[in-house]
């Protein structure tokens, strides 16, 4: 081996349960490696062998047609070995826990766990339990790393470059694991990062000057509650879904009134940066979070972030097929 | 613990060689016209691109150089790491080409097993053949080349090293040893 | 007849006697005969050599879950009983939160019947507030009285309805017994699993505010005020509840409240583990989510927590409690959200408890009062002492021991504490109930 694919080994994660446990090192590697990925899927023959004899096992206790799919497309391209497990077909329904669960995936000796969960530190206590490699696929209200790797990778395709940009993250922060992990990611990569939203959304210790507690982690993040301040200089805007459960539960008047407040629409865009990004982690409320023009217009980069989930995940998987500190 | 290095070739002895190569590529193949070189990274690249120049220079015509990373074929990627994976770039249709995949060091001849595999999914080359500057021996496989810059007969505890101005800001060929007999004892 | 004891030379703390000094202890006929230099050849007197341990009454545990009838394969009253007895305890009250629920005599009698024939201690039961712990209706208060409850409960849930709430202390009142209440504001601790702030927050949990729990210590004081029943407010956890409870107690008010070794001595930084010994920006290792740091009420930040301590210095805080909580492991290895609330406490309690001392916080006088005398007390009780002619309950423990907690090693069946793997300083070496050796650890 050259001493120069030694210095290239740089990713470090065993598992991937969120990315506070990334290096800006591990993000990078993974978003470089996403441009082979993508040439890959680019070809006749869209099958390389670098996963092969691997089992990589998708375990969704919550549907998410869009993200299961995604990794098993990821996986199967990079040859490995595929098994699907949903809450409905399988004993999940007949209560059987997911520890019972897991055992018996690892039983099929899964190399990789792929795991969606509506309960927040369910990636953590697979990894706690088993000897597989365990990704987080959105746990709870927790994280969803790898739609955040991609909302990455579809800053840095579009503008180059993450650090010193303004991304202005809007509405929902209080549920939303996607901005959960979009906050260590984009303040790893040096983004300057604006959280904006009604005030029943951003959790407390955001606010009223909890973050002075000792050990808060996000003591740089800055929090607005007026939009239009907000998306000043703005480079990226994301919005996020707003659940229905909000104004049932009292976060909300009504979703009319938040979409007058905190719903992107032209005149909003227009005080961003000239050609600022559009993104969106998906479903989209159109109408309410955002103007069905504004989703589908030419700033808006939404489709780009679906498209490129699957080799930002193809990235993932060989890199942690790769490591070396990884044997099962 | 103290490398010893030891220069086998001068950046002149690398040129003599290339041109050699590139001699004996036209001669094989009656010409260039349905050559496409390929060139594995990262050293392979530049000495695809040097083999092709020098073909221009004889012939006038342009063989196309595509470039190669053989990453995601390795059938060893869990005891390596993971590796950064520069651009695969093949040019032009290769169905029906002569395809010469282009390395700097052929040794074990895995990796050439792997650019094998990876150029058969961009498409059905009539043949492929091998241009390597050093064949260092310790053969895996059966592979051989067909194009060879210097046998250099070494122990497995030795390694070559080619040094290229594109990559390493000179052309050089060493040996190095690591030197456990001669080394400070302390 | 029983054989005689001699506690040999052990340093004797006995505050509701004033007592510390270093003295022979003898127990005789089960009742504490004699304190002072005494040697004895009598035959028929067993010898403890207790030098460099310190000897107290045998602590009293106010509130405890003995679980048993119904919930057999968390704890039994044999098994809560001799936990109990290893943390250096004579008596603990059971919560009636069992299943039936502890709402009529019978069920009352089942557990003193079980407690006197299974258990190694005292068991004093607890009633129900309610029928059922439903909230809904008054429980038989006069006839669980009867039957010799020491007070009323619903603890696991509050009551919640303000106006059965002032019905069941005036009710109680009368009776001369307290309402003991869990303070929670249901609305505002919904769906919650932890302390509301950041590392709920960074974990994606749903916090419980202190204003939960601050919200109905306001109310209860105030029917308290109202009806002057007597309120005791169970496992206190924050400086909001310290405050009001000791202004409460300036003006006057029939309030009382307790903490639990745990509110005294950890955080909510538990939940991210505490073997890890995590920083804010260190990443999340799978042992994040520990749910055996998952409690009702939850672990606060470490204000409210370094706030108890002065509670229990100026008399605020009436008394330590155990809040024991034994589950299985079926209930605390699954997801953290799924995870029961609760520790296992009673064979840490102590270690725990003496961090305060060994960090010069409290005195260790005050926290053995804390343990013994003050809960005897809130019972009316003349136990929670060594004055001569009372019950032998003693406790012998080394002050400085350092020990490795391993639960499995545990008598209680709950195995669920944060603490496993961690180290204590200060270990109970033997305890005697009426006279006899119920634990001994040489």
């Amino acid at each position: 081996m050259t001493l120069e694919t030694a210095s290239q080994q740089s990713f470090g994660q065993k598992h991937v349960l969120d990315l506070d446990s990334f290096t800006s090192q591990d993000i990078t590697h993974v978003l470089d490696n996403t441009l082979a990925m993508e040439q890959v899927l680019e070809r006749e023959i869209r099958k390389v062998p670098a996963l092969r004899g691997k089992t990589v096992v998708t375990l969704f206790y919550e549907s998410s047609t869009r993200t299961r799919v995604s990794f098993e497309q990821a996986a199967k391209i990079l040859s490995a070995d595929v098994i699907n497990v949903s809450s409905s077909g399988s004993s999940t329904k007949k209560g059987e826990s997911l520890y019972n669960t897991a055992l018996t995936i690892q039983a099929m000796q899964a190399d990789i766990i792929v795991i969606r969960h509506p309960h927040s530190g369910a990636p953590h206590f697979l990894a706690r339990q088993l000897r597989s490699k365990v990704i987080n696929a959105g746990d709870g209200t927790h994280a969803h790393p790898t739609q955040s790797l991609l909302d990455l990778y579809t800053i840095r395709k579009n503008i180059g470059t993450i650090e010193g940009k303004k991304i202005v993250i809007i509405g929902d922060i209080m549920y939303s694991r996607v901005a959960r992990s979009n906050l260590w990611g984009l303040t790893k990569m040096g983004a300057r990062v604006v959280l904006c939203g009604p005030q029943t959304l951003i959790p407390n210790d955001f606010l009223n000057g909890h973050r002075t507690e000792e050990g808060h982690p996000f003591a740089a993040v800055e929090i607005q509650t007026d939009l239009d301040t907000a998306l000043k200089d703005a480079d990226v805007i994301m919005a996020l879904r707003l659940q229905l459960e909000r104004q049932k539960a009292g976060h909300l008047p009504s979703l009319r009134e938040y979409s007058q407040t905190y719903g992107l629409n032209a005149r909003r865009l227009a005080i961003a940066k000239d050609g600022a990004l559009v993104m969106h982690p998906g479903p989209m409320n159109e109408g309410v979070e955002i103007e069905t023009d504004i989703a589908h217009g030419a700033q808006s980069v939404i489709e780009e972030q679906v498209k490129s989930g699957v080799a930002v995940r193809m990235s993932l998987l060989y890199s942690m097929a790769a490591g070396q500190n990884l044997e099962i | 613990m103290p490398l010893i290095e030891k220069r086998i070739q001068n950046p002149v002895q690398i040129e003599r060689a290339l041109t050699r190569i590139s001699h004996e590529i036209l001669e094989r193949n009656g010409g260039g016209d349905n050559v496409v070189l390929v060139g594995m990274h990262s050293r392979g690249v530049p000495l695809a691109q040097r083999i092709s120049t020098a073909i221009e220079r004889f012939e006038g015509i342009k063989v196309p150089v595509g470039k190669l990373d053989i990453g995601m074929y390795r059938d060893d990627i869990s005891e390596k790491g993971s590796p950064l994976m520069k651009p695969t770039d093949i040019p032009s249709d290769i169905n029906g080409k002569t395809v010469v995949i282009i390395d700097d060091v052929l040794y074990t001849g895995r990796s050439i097993r792997a650019a094998m595999d990876a150029i058969s999914d961009f498409g059905r080359p009539s043949q492929m053949q091998l241009g390597v500057l050093v064949d260092r021996g310790h053969r895996e496989l059966p592979i051989r080349a067909d194009y060879v810059g210097k046998n250099v007969p070494t122990a497995k505890d030795e390694d070559v090293q080619v040094r290229l101005m594109e990559i390493d800001g000179a052309d050089e060929i060493v040996i190095t040893t690591n030197n456990n007999d001669m080394g400070d004892k302390t | 007849m029983l054989k005689s004891i001699l506690i040999k030379s052990g340093r004797i703390i006995d505050p509701a006697s004033d007592r510390d000094e270093v003295a022979d202890l003898l127990i005789v006929d089960g009742k504490i005969s004699e304190i002072g230099q005494i040697n004895s050849k009598d035959q028929n007197v067993e010898v403890y050599d207790a030098k460099g341990f310190v000897v107290t009454p045998g602590f009293i545990d106010i509130h405890c879950h003995l679980r048993e009838p119904g919930e057999e394969y968390k704890e039994t009253i044999a098994t809560g009983t001799k936990s109990a007895a290893a943390g250096g305890f004579t008596t603990v009250c059971a919560m009636p939160n069992t299943n039936p629920p502890m709402d009529t005599k019978s069920v009352v009698d089942f557990v003193k019947n079980k407690a006197l024939t299974e258990g190694v201690i005292r068991v004093l039961p607890i009633g129900c507030v309610t029928k059922n712990s439903h909230g809904k209706e008054l429980s038989e208060m006069s006839e669980l009285a009867d039957a010799g409850v020491i007070g009323f409960s619903d603890d696991g849930k509050p009551v919640s309805d303000a106006n059965l709430m002032r019905q069941a202390l005036t009710y109680s009142a009368g009776l001369g017994l307290p309402i003991i209440n869990h303070c929670e504001v249901p609305e505002l601790a919904d769906g919650a699993s932890m302390n509301e702030g950041w590392i709920a927050t960074r974990l994606g949990l749903k916090g419980m505010p202190n204003s939960a729990e601050e919200v109905m210590a306001a109310r209860d004081i105030s029917l308290s005020e109202l009806t002057g029943g007597k309120v005791h407010l169970a496992h206190i956890s924050t400086a909001g509840t310290l405050d009001m409870v000791r202004e409460a107690k300036r003006r006057g008010i029939n309030v009382t409240c307790e903490v639990t070794p745990h509110h005294l001595t950890l955080t909510d930084e538990a939940v991210l583990s505490i073997g890890d010994e995590s920083t804010s920006f260190d990443p999340l290792t799978p042992n994040a989510y520990d749910t055996t740091a998952k409690v009702n009420p939850p672990l606060r930040n470490i204000s409210d927590m370094s706030i108890m301590a002065n509670g229990i210095n100026d008399n605020t805080i009436d008394f330590i409690a155990t809040d024991h909580a034994p589950h299985s492991s079926v209930d605390k290895i699954c997801t953290f959200q799924e995870a029961a609330f609760g520790i296992s406490v009673l064979e840490t309690a102590l270690g725990s408890v003496l961090s305060l001392y060994h960090n010069k916080k409290v005195e260790l006088g005050t926290l053995i009062k804390k343990l013994t005398s003050d809960p005897a007390s809130f019972l009316g009780s003349n136990l929670g002492t060594l004055k001569i002619g009372r019950t032998a309950d003693v406790t012998v423990f080394d002050l400085d021991e350092t020990w490795r907690v391993n639960s499995s090693l545990f008598f209680s069946k709950g195995k669920n504490t944060p603490l496993d793997g961690t180290s204590l300083t200060g270990r109970v070496k033997a305890t005697f109930y009426g006279g006899e050796y119920v634990y001994r650890n040489d």
